[in-house]
């Protein structure tokens, strides 16, 4: 089972903050693509979340232990500091409560790992700026009418729910266009600017 | 024909085509109606061999018209085992690599003592006589075949419907004996409706003049006219509306039109028909009020204070749960609450849902999706236990 690593570049940001045999929550697992590079590199014990079903039955085809659910409603059962980490990886705008999600992974994780596209970027600012229309990238590739993706942040925005949680930013990564980390010493408005995708590590 | 096929059920009860292991007095089945049953025997099939460690064990444990024969040509039917699509060599379930163990369960009618065994205290049939007998009942006379092989922990315990009961029983009685469990469209408690259905199919068969209070046997009687009514009903809830209309719709059975009768007109009715009457050929009727009974009583949560998680506290069995869409006896929000349950206790857990219109009974059928699961979960726990492929 090989991973195909140059296409997502924010999962290999996540896999680097993860230490070996750690127990891990990837909520919006998808089609498994994290939880086995998490296995393979990292040799951890990995549970996933996904809300297609399709998604959860090849991932349980391929050996993941994966169960049908939606972050939205499901995250309840799971107990308090149950893993080491939780990951919500390219999820966050897809959910209909993103404060209350948020909220959850930091009671379920005693850590959590969060990635999302920043709505803050050159680009989607620019669509709408000049163009007057609702950005359609490379990252961001569906229509307004169509997007499962409802609720869009900045950067900024996202830091700022962090406070509102009490949740403390222990690390945070920036990803350009070309999927390179922005240098660390760059301040949030040129993060927020020039970042497409941002991943954070938070802990309460 | 068939009154031969009734017989050799009957032998089947107290001298079964299966091995038999046998617990005397100094081995009483402790029983959940507050009595014990001894002397009693349990029949089972094996299939494959038990490596050296003993680590390689599958228990199969069957529904609750089903059998120890999962995987043989049934000496009562001559059909093909009940599984055989899943368990074999070279099947997803590998008997050459898997030692698969399945046992007639304590109440059934082919080996393990039910209510058509002769009771040693009066030398017939138990009939009435024999106590109220439990899933947990059953899942300990299972452990003690498990002790009997000398395997301490059970590489992976699977089943359907009843069977996933079972499955759940041992996973919450047992945790330590159980690496992996794979609970097929079950349920931690039967439902109010499921309870209903069953009711139905008992009073059919104590409606049946046949049935002599139980007592049957002794008068050289089988209720066989009520029998067949419970098994058409229940076989009803086994289907789903749109496999029943994709089967037969409506059409007619060898006629060109209605015959203003009550004749089987419809193909649905023959094939109901002809479903009850091959049921009594290989079933035991007292058997069948038992079994439905002990799915009646199966509350998992309420055995554990109430919280269906506290049967699963700390456990490190690893779980593979699956329903289908169209299971209206076991709907998949059944499954969802287990998984919910499995979660809360932290445990290791996969849940597929697949996507049929066969019903119920599309465990027992040719589903690719729910091997592709199976495949996939007995794989990776066979890594993790170290099971060489």
């Amino acid at each position: 089972m090989s991973v195909n690593r140059t296409q997502r570049v924010d999962l290999e940001v996540v896999t680097d903050l993860i230490p070996a045999h750690s127990r891990v929550l990837d909520v919006g697992s998808g089609d498994g693509l994290l939880l086995e590079l998490l296995q393979e590199t990292r040799q951890v014990d990995g549970r996933g979340l996904e809300l297609s079903q399709r998604g959860v039955n090849e991932c349980v085809a391929r050996g993941l232990s994966v169960v049908q659910g939606d972050a939205d409603k499901d995250l309840e059962f799971y107990p308090d500091k149950g893993f080491d980490f939780v990951v919500l990886s390219q999820t966050l705008q897809a959910t209909r409560n993103p404060k209350l999600v948020l909220d959850e992974l930091l009671r379920i994780g005693n850590r959590a790992i969060v990635s999302f596209p920043n709505f803050g970027h050159w680009r989607v600012r620019f669509s709408l700026l000049i163009k007057g229309r609702m950005p359609v990238t490379k990252d961001l590739p569906y229509s307004w009418y169509d997007t499962p993706n409802i609720h869009f942040c900045t950067i900024r925005d996202f830091v700022n729910l962090c406070e509102e949680l009490g949740a403390t930013v222990e690390k945070a990564t920036a990803l350009d266009a070309n999927g390179q980390k922005i240098g660390l010493s760059m301040p949030w408005w040129f993060w927020n600017f020039f970042g497409q995708q941002a991943v954070f590590l938070l802990k309460r | 024909m068939a009154v031969q096929r009734a017989l050799r059920t009957n032998n089947e009860a107290d001298r079964p085509s299966s091995p038999v292991l046998q617990f005397g007095p100094d081995k009483p089945l402790k029983l959940d109606a507050g009595t014990v049953l001894s002397p009693f025997q349990v029949a089972y099939q094996t299939y494959g061999t038990l490596n050296d460690a003993r680590s390689n064990a599958i228990l199969v444990c069957h529904a609750l018209t089903g059998d120890q024969h999962v995987a043989n040509t049934n000496p009562v039917t001559g059909k093909p085992g009940w599984w055989e699509v899943l368990i074999g060599p070279g099947k997803i379930i590998d008997t050459n690599r898997f030692f698969v163990i399945c046992a007639n369960v304590i109440g059934g009618c082919l080996g393990s003592t039910g209510p058509a065994s002769t009771n040693p205290a009066t030398g017939r049939p138990y009939g009435l006589d024999l106590p109220i007998i439990t899933i947990r009942d059953m899942v300990r006379a299972q452990l003690m075949l498990v002790d009997h092989f000398g395997i301490e922990k059970l590489f992976c315990v699977i089943g359907g419907s009843m069977g996933g009961m079972q499955v759940l029983e041992w996973a919450a009685s047992y945790s330590e004996r159980v690496f992996s469990a794979l609970p097929i469209a079950t349920g931690a408690r039967h439902s109010s409706q499921n309870i209903a259905f069953h009711e139905v199919g008992r009073q059919a068969v104590m409606a049946d003049p046949d049935w002599h209070g139980g007592k049957y046997l002794d008068f050289g009687r089988r209720p066989e006219k009520g029998l067949a009514v419970a098994r058409m009903a229940a076989h009803i809830t086994y289907l789903s509306e749109a496999a029943l209309h994709r089967k037969f719709g409506r059409n007619l059975q060898d006629r060109e039109a209605l015959t203003f009768g009550f004749d089987a007109d419809f193909q649905i009715e023959s094939y109901l028909r002809h479903q009850g009457m091959t049921f009594v050929d290989r079933f035991d009727a007292n058997s069948y009020l038992y079994l439905t009974r002990a799915m009646d009583y199966f509350d998992l949560a309420a055995d554990h204070g109430g919280r269906l998680a506290d049967a699963f506290a700390g456990t490190k069995t690893r779980f593979c749960l699956v329903s289908f869409t169209s299971d209206w006896l076991f709907p998949t929000e059944e499954s969802r609450s287990i998984v919910h349950a499995l979660n809360a206790a932290g445990a290791s857990v996969s849940f597929v849902e697949i996507e049929t219109d066969r019903g119920h009974d599309a465990f027992l059928l040719d589903e690719p999706e729910l091997f592709a699961a199976i495949n996939g979960f007995i794989a990776s726990a066979a890594r993790a236990r170290g099971l060489s492929l």
